[in-house]
């Protein structure tokens, strides 16, 4: 069966980001871009299913600026046999990465799409749940673990309080949690080796999908900055803080 | 103006992220609608019911609801959503997991975890782990809300009267089906309503140490949790995890045991009102957001903080 995953071009989780002063956004020029850490997780998920022999062929897509082919990239040299680019500098919201993705199945007719559960620039975890609805296919989010029999997806999912365990009949869109798999480093042959698998780039346009924002960001602002505290030198002392000033216990 | 709050509830009882709901869907404004999907659910309608601000709970009952998976429950809501203005939920895993599934189906977009409401079109919500805070306007006529519990208050749960109304059950969709659950059993309060969190990391160099916090937490009647890397480490059950990817929590006390502070665990924490950290490590970045710091070694300052709380 072939799998999609879905991959995200994300400023590097170790950056500080810095809200621009004008307020429009986070300055994201000369910052550290990398794959979202959980389209990494479920990226390797589909690679261990191909090595399992349940997998045959893993496409991997992304949307978004023509730098996100590097993206791409990571992801054939990560074990991904091709890689599509949808390739636009519009802003892309989740209800359009569904949509894209949707438009993207019907071409690759895929048994599984793995997502991962969230972006970690939006911080959204909308486009797994939302791609399921636009093809009325079964979701298993959050999963932190996959078994693949009998035309189904057993997923364990990982949900306040402990964890669930869904059945679902394939075809599927998973997303994937942290605890999943810990995903391998792309070797150097194989990054040199990635340079030569098929990597299309496509448009919305020929996709026949609409892009067009629902969201309309209005302002990005710092948080508000924490008063600086004080240390303490004893426990004593800081129970004394505890109970007298800070009035908490 | 008609709102409709999406109840979290496990038949019997109503769960408090249900009333923080109320409380963003009261201060949006309009009249307040509670939707209980369940199977043998008196007990949560009759408790959203009693929720002050709602004027009206609708019931959808059925066997094939016993379990709420996202495919059951998001044909139920769109089946409502025609007559509402704005569809709310707290940002718990079954909101997260169902909402969104609802938004594609009604062609809009959804608001992820919002943390404040400037007008019934407009609302703030955090991006890049808590470190930029997003004001975003919505342009779709149905606004798909998830509200982030930590900035609204909990809804007072006794003294409303609203009218519970049967609404039909759907047929219940069969691509997917519940297998099993395994839930951590919990004498403590939960992580995200509690008013106290102990938390530990890596510091704490095993799970065995962990009933060091226990006992603290025990005596303050705390909540316990603990960074990713301690969740990682095997020391404590997944759903303690603090952060970007666990709970997002804002106690009135948040005592971090053993944590350095990396961005994605101070997302889960910084809105909390008072924030201690016991640290060796002077230069551990959870310093820098915490109003007390405590220098030392857990393992000597942990057991004098419990007899220091006993006096």
């Amino acid at each position: 069966m072939k799998a999609i995953v879905a991959v995200k071009r994300v400023v590097d989780y170790n950056v500080k980001v810095r809200v621009k002063s004008d307020g429009t956004g986070v300055d994201t020029t000369n910052v550290k871009m990398s794959m979202n850490p959980f389209d990494e997780i479920a990226l390797e998920e589909a690679v261990r299913l191909k090595e399992k022999g349940i997998v045959t062929e893993i496409v991997a897509v992304s949307l978004g600026v023509p730098q996100c082919q590097e993206t791409l990239r990571s992801a054939l040299a990560m074990g991904a046999d091709r890689a599509i680019l949808v390739e636009t500098v519009a802003e892309l919201q989740p209800l359009a990465n569904a949509k894209l993705l949707k438009a993207i199945a019907g071409r690759i007719e895929p048994q599984l799409f793995l997502l991962g559960k969230q972006a970690i620039d939006d911080d959204c975890n909308q486009t797994g749940q939302m791609l399921a609805a636009l093809l009325d296919w079964p979701q298993g989010t959050f999963a932190s673990k996959v078994t693949l029999a009998d035309g189904r997806v057993e997923v364990v999912r990982e949900i306040d309080g402990g964890l669930e365990t869904v059945s679902l009949s394939l075809p599927a869109v998973v997303t994937v949690d942290l605890r999943l798999n810990e995903p391998r480093y792309a070797s150097l042959p194989n990054i040199m080796k990635a340079k030569k698998k098929p990597l299309d780039v496509l448009t919305p346009e020929a996709l026949g999908v609409d892009v067009t924002p629902h969201l309309k960001t209005l302002k990005v602002a710092e948080p508000p900055k924490r008063q600086g505290g004080i240390k303490v030198g004893s426990v004593a002392e800081l129970v004394d803080k505890l109970k007298n000033e800070a009035k908490v216990i | 103006m008609t709102i409709l709050v999406i109840a979290e509830h496990d038949n019997l009882t109503l769960k408090p992220a249900t009333l923080h709901a109320v409380t963003a869907a009261v201060e949006i404004g309009g009249d307040i609608h509670v939707l209980v999907v369940g199977f043998g659910a008196q007990g949560a309608a009759d408790a959203a019911a009693s929720v002050i601000g709602v004027s009206k709970v609708l019931r959808a009952e059925s066997d094939g609801y016993a379990h709420l998976l996202a495919e059951q429950l998001a044909p139920v809501i769109v089946g409502l959503a025609p007559g509402y203005s704005h569809i709310v939920a707290t940002a718990t895993c079954a909101a997260k997991n169902t909402l969104p599934r609802v938004a594609a189906m009604l062609d809009v977009a959804q608001i992820s975890d919002i943390s404040a409401i400037v007008s019934v079109d407009t609302f703030v919500r955090p991006i890049y782990a808590g470190n930029a805070l997003a004001t975003v306007a919505s342009s779709d006529f149905i606004k798909v809300i998830t509200v982030r519990g930590a900035s609204f208050a909990l809804a007072a749960a006794s003294g409303g009267g609203a009218v519970i109304e049967t609404v039909s059950a759907g047929p219940t969709p069969h691509s997917s089906r519940f297998v099993g659950q395994e839930v951590s059993p919990r004498t403590r309060p939960e992580l995200t309503t509690a008013k106290i969190v102990v938390s530990g990391g890596r510091g704490m160099q095993s799970g065995e140490n962990f009933h060091l916090l226990d006992a603290i937490a025990d005596k303050l009647g705390a909540a316990v949790g603990a960074s990713r890397a301690a969740v990682d480490a095997g020391f404590a059950p997944n759903d303690y995890q603090v952060g970007q990817t666990g709970k997002i929590i804002a106690p009135e006390l948040y005592i971090a045991v053993g944590i350095s502070g990396a961005i994605q665990h101070l997302a889960g924490m910084k809105d909390s009102k008072v924030i201690v950290a016991i640290n060796k490590d002077e230069a551990a970045p959870i310093f820098q957001v915490a109003d007390y710091g405590l220098i030392g070694d857990l393992f000597n300052v942990l057991p004098e903080l419990l007899s220091e709380l006993d006096n």
